[in-house]
């Protein structure tokens, strides 16, 4: 242990590999000795768990498939040993229904992560990289997009293509890259016109070449910690438009449907709504401590130093 | 081997303006000077004079220009190919600034051969790295981790590792304290008479040029004011009002001779 | 505030000043047991980055971030250390004044010049807005601002370096101090205009009998301007010496970084580089000038 810590901690790596081990490893004790980033990665943590093995946590699964009389006395039943967080008007169990969605929560952020942030990041950083007549077009798109409240225009997308979860989040996805844009051109317009950029250009790189190997590396963390704190507005969006009815349809489990249908009974069955609704809080608070954590760990202006 | 007659670098009637209409700046001002080949030439002037402007219109940084450059005897265009930058490389005055903060040394003097698909990197840094006296335990560090000195030696580096014939040093020592610029200007001059190099040095420091160069241009406003040969001695032979008093301001505080000066606020 | 005795040939003691940043890796000591006295004169601080001579600026003002002790630290009788926030604050204004380095840094980039002086003005003197602004054009005539009245109404992005600078000194002549303290003032500066900015230091100091520190890297340069030279090396003061003596400094760093300059090399050989030994972390000259 004391060896591996030695060679992670050397000030003089001798390979690659080695260097940016040790480099990783110093984020990752910044990173440990944050108490509130810890209860952050441990919620994120958690819920990846959790979404993994959701069929053996949740035995029960979404539907409980009783018709009849045993519909009738399963139905409406308060948070027990057996049913930890009750059933629903379907007799389903709410914990496991929970467990499950998780993975649609999840896919969700995955989704999106792997659309807007991506998007957004390469239109912001060739926008402020070349700047000129590619940056007051790029640009301009970009204020159409930011023109629009954001939930409206989810809503509109939602419903023109139809209700359903892939909708919802390619509406998510469509309205949120323009702050992801004017984030990276930010970033981009600050590094642009330093010495090691001219030097890049002096070796005779390409264009592409000082963007990805040279602008980008040095946007990515505060897009990361972006992203991160993000994350808890995109599963509360998804949540209200499943709430709506304009996301994920019944029986889906996806939280925000399951508050809607647990709203007609708020009064008579608290706990419809309010497990999916903790879920919700739960999950969104961890992404936003995470996100808090990796920018005390990720952020350029803190210099990378120890 | 390029004939040493040709000279390595002309400049002809170079002007240099930024903005318009009644924010136009006159950076450079119809300037002209020749390099030959394998001499250290210096460039000096206060701020504002032009001399790094200059610099960087050569290295293709600058691309509004009127006038002509040569690269031994041809002229450059304002897009410059890679060729040229493997002839012709820049080190930068703060190397704090000019090292890439999340790239390792390795990763900085690896680059340039990655862009002009060079085989034997390992051989190269390890070569270069010996050539600028830097212990082979800095390798993998990023620039942070080094001190001012040792990171102007990892600019340098960089800018030898494609072997170029010229190199642009843009006020290389000014942001190191002076134990620190005696190495390096030891290091640039024994380097140049290794690998046979031509220089093009901006200073504000008429000491460090006189010291480092065979030739001075003094500059003052964009114009080039005086042309000087520096003897075996280091001296030279001013005679323009402004250039004789740099040096008299270059020998330290006396209060009569500062009563003399002109200002040029 | 407590006057202790009527030493009034000492503006400042120093006696065994230390400053320390505590960190991760151990606290990192940045100036280690300084002493010195000085009068109504100019002396300077020399030494290279990390030398701990801004350092020592800092804590004389009361500004250090780190962790300042001192077994003296007396400024005209006045004991620096017992002093409240309050009574520092007061002093500062109005007794001690300092420079920085980069003008740009140092005044407000959206108020204009004159603005921000009167401001100073009335906060330190607590005059009217009338008496102020004759104040404030009174020194910028001092530093030989030609047209203060059209200074006045500039902005710090619209003035030179020099001009800043100037200004800067003329904001730091308001209250009249009796010690200046420059840290580095005219590095930022063309050689010329950091002459012309020293001669106005150096005017204001022999009218107004004030008391000057010098912090600077430049090591010629304050020797032909100071009286007296402290250099610094690793948080120590390794020498003591008048400024006409120069070239007979004892001690193997100041001897080391006058050699090292280029002006001092014969062209076509080698600079002489500073060769840096342990012995100087820790130990001192003796009366013959042999390091022990």
């Amino acid at each position: 242990m004391t060896e591996l810590k030695g060679w992670l901690l050397a000030e003089n790596p001798d390979s690659r590999t080695q260097a940016a081990f040790g480099r990783g490893y110093l984020g990752w004790l910044r990173f440990y000795h944050n108490p509130l980033a810890m209860i952050g990665f441990v919620i994120v943590l958690t819920l990846l768990l959790i979404a993994l093995f959701a069929p053996y946590i949740a035995p029960e699964g979404i539907s409980s498939g009783l018709t009849g009389d045993a519909l009738k006395n399963a139905r409406f039943l308060p948070p027990s040993a057996e049913h930890w967080f009750g059933t629903d008007g379907q007799a389903n169990d709410v914990f496991s229904r929970i467990v499950i969605g998780s993975r649609i929560t999840l896919v969700i952020v995955a989704l999106v992560i792997f659309t807007a942030p991506i998007l957004g990041f390469i239109i912001g950083t060739v926008s402020g990289y070349f700047g000129g007549w590619v940056d007051i077009l790029l640009m301009r798109i970009t204020d159409v997009f930011l023109a629009f409240p954001k939930l409206v225009l989810a809503l509109a997308l939602a419903a023109a293509l139809g209700r359903g979860l892939e909708s919802a989040i390619f509406a998510i996805a469509i309205t949120s890259w323009p702050a992801y844009a004017r984030l990276a051109r930010a970033e981009t317009l600050t590094i642009r016109n330093t010495d090691y950029l001219a030097a890049a250009k002096l070796q005779g790189a390409s264009h592409w070449r000082l963007i990805s190997g040279h602008i980008m590396p040095l946007c990515l963390s505060s897009l990361i910690v972006r992203v991160t704190l993000d994350m808890a507005g995109i599963i509360l969006t998804a949540a209200g438009l499943g709430f709506l009815g304009l996301g994920a349809q019944p029986p889906t489990p996806e939280w925000g449907a399951m508050i809607a249908e647990g709203r007609d009974y708020i009064l008579s069955y608290w706990w419809l709504a309010t497990f999916p609704g903790l879920a919700i809080f739960t999950v969104a608070l961890g992404f936003n401590l995470l996100g808090d954590g990796l920018r005390d760990v990720l952020d350029p202006k803190s210099g990378g130093q120890h | 081997m390029t004939d040493p007659k040709i000279p390595a670098i002309t400049i002809n009637d170079l002007s240099i303006h930024f903005g318009s209409g009644d924010e136009l700046v006159k950076a450079v001002d119809h300037v002209s000077f020749t390099v030959p080949a394998q001499q250290s030439f210096g460039l000096v002037g206060e701020s504002g004079s032009g001399k790094s402007t200059i610099l960087r219109a050569l290295a293709g940084l600058n691309t509004h220009c009127d006038g002509q450059m040569l690269l031994e005897g041809e002229s450059l265009q304002s897009a410059r190919s890679k060729a040229f930058y493997k002839k012709v490389q820049m080190v930068f005055q703060d190397p704090y600034a000019s090292l890439h903060p999340r790239h390792t040394i390795d990763k900085i003097l690896a680059e340039p051969l990655a862009i002009h698909g060079f085989k034997n990197t390992e051989q190269r840094i390890a070569k270069v790295m010996e050539q600028v006296a830097l212990p082979n335990k800095f390798r993998f560090r990023y620039p942070h981790q080094l001190s001012g000195g040792q990171r102007q030696r990892v600019a340098i580096a960089r800018a030898l590792i494609l072997e170029p014939k010229i190199l642009l040093l843009d006020e290389p020592t000014s942001a190191l304290d002076v134990s620190i610029q005696a190495e390096i200007l030891n290091l640039l001059n024994q380097l140049r008479e290794e690998l046979s190099l031509t220089y093009i040095l901006v200073s504000h420091d008429l000491a460090v040029v006189s010291y480092m160069c065979e030739q001075i241009a003094v500059m003052q406003h964009g114009k080039l004011v005086e042309l000087l040969q520096v003897d075996q001695q280091g001296k030279t032979d001013a005679k323009d009002p402004y250039t004789l008093q740099l040096n008299l301001a270059s020998k330290g505080y006396d209060r009569a001779v500062i009563e003399q000066f002109i200002d040029h606020d | 505030m407590t006057y202790i005795g009527n030493n009034n040939d000492h503006l400042l003691e120093v006696k065994n000043l230390n400053v320390e940043f505590p960190s991760v890796h151990g606290s990192v000591h940045a100036v280690r047991d300084i002493s010195f006295k000085m009068g109504h004169e100019k002396i300077a601080i020399v030494g290279e980055s990390g030398s701990g001579k801004s350092q020592t600026g800092r804590a004389i003002l009361g500004l250090s971030p780190g962790n300042v002790t001192a077994e003296k630290l007396f400024f005209d009788g006045v004991d620096l250390q017992g002093l409240s926030a309050r009574d520092y604050r007061e002093i500062r204004g109005k007794r001690i004044s300092m420079v920085m380095q980069d003008p740009k840094y140092s005044l407000n980039p959206v108020m204009t010049v004159g603005k921000q002086m009167i401001e100073a003005c009335q906060i330190q003197m607590k005059v009217s807005k009338k008496q102020a602004i004759s104040r404030c054009i009174e020194m910028l005539e001092a530093v030989r601002i030609r047209n203060p009245q059209r200074v006045f109404n500039t902005y710090p992005h619209e003035v030179s370096g020099g001009m800043g600078q100037r200004i800067m000194i003329a904001m730091m002549l308001l209250s009249s101090p009796d010690l200046l303290i420059a840290d580095e003032p005219t590095s930022a500066l063309d050689v010329t205009v950091q002459l012309q900015v020293l001669a106005i230091m150096d005017d204001l100091v022999k009218e107004r009998g004030m008391g000057l520190i010098l912090i600077s890297h430049d090591l010629p340069l304050v020797a032909s301007f100071c009286d007296r030279i402290l250099v610094m090396y690793a948080g120590r003061i390794v020498e003591e010496l008048e400024a006409s003596k120069l070239d007979q400094a004892q001690h193997p760093y100041t001897k080391g970084l006058l050699s090292c300059l280029p002006n001092n090399a014969i062209k076509g050989q080698p600079i002489a580089t500073l060769q840096r030994q342990d012995s100087w972390l820790d130990g001192t000259l003796n009366a013959q000038g042999k390091l022990i």
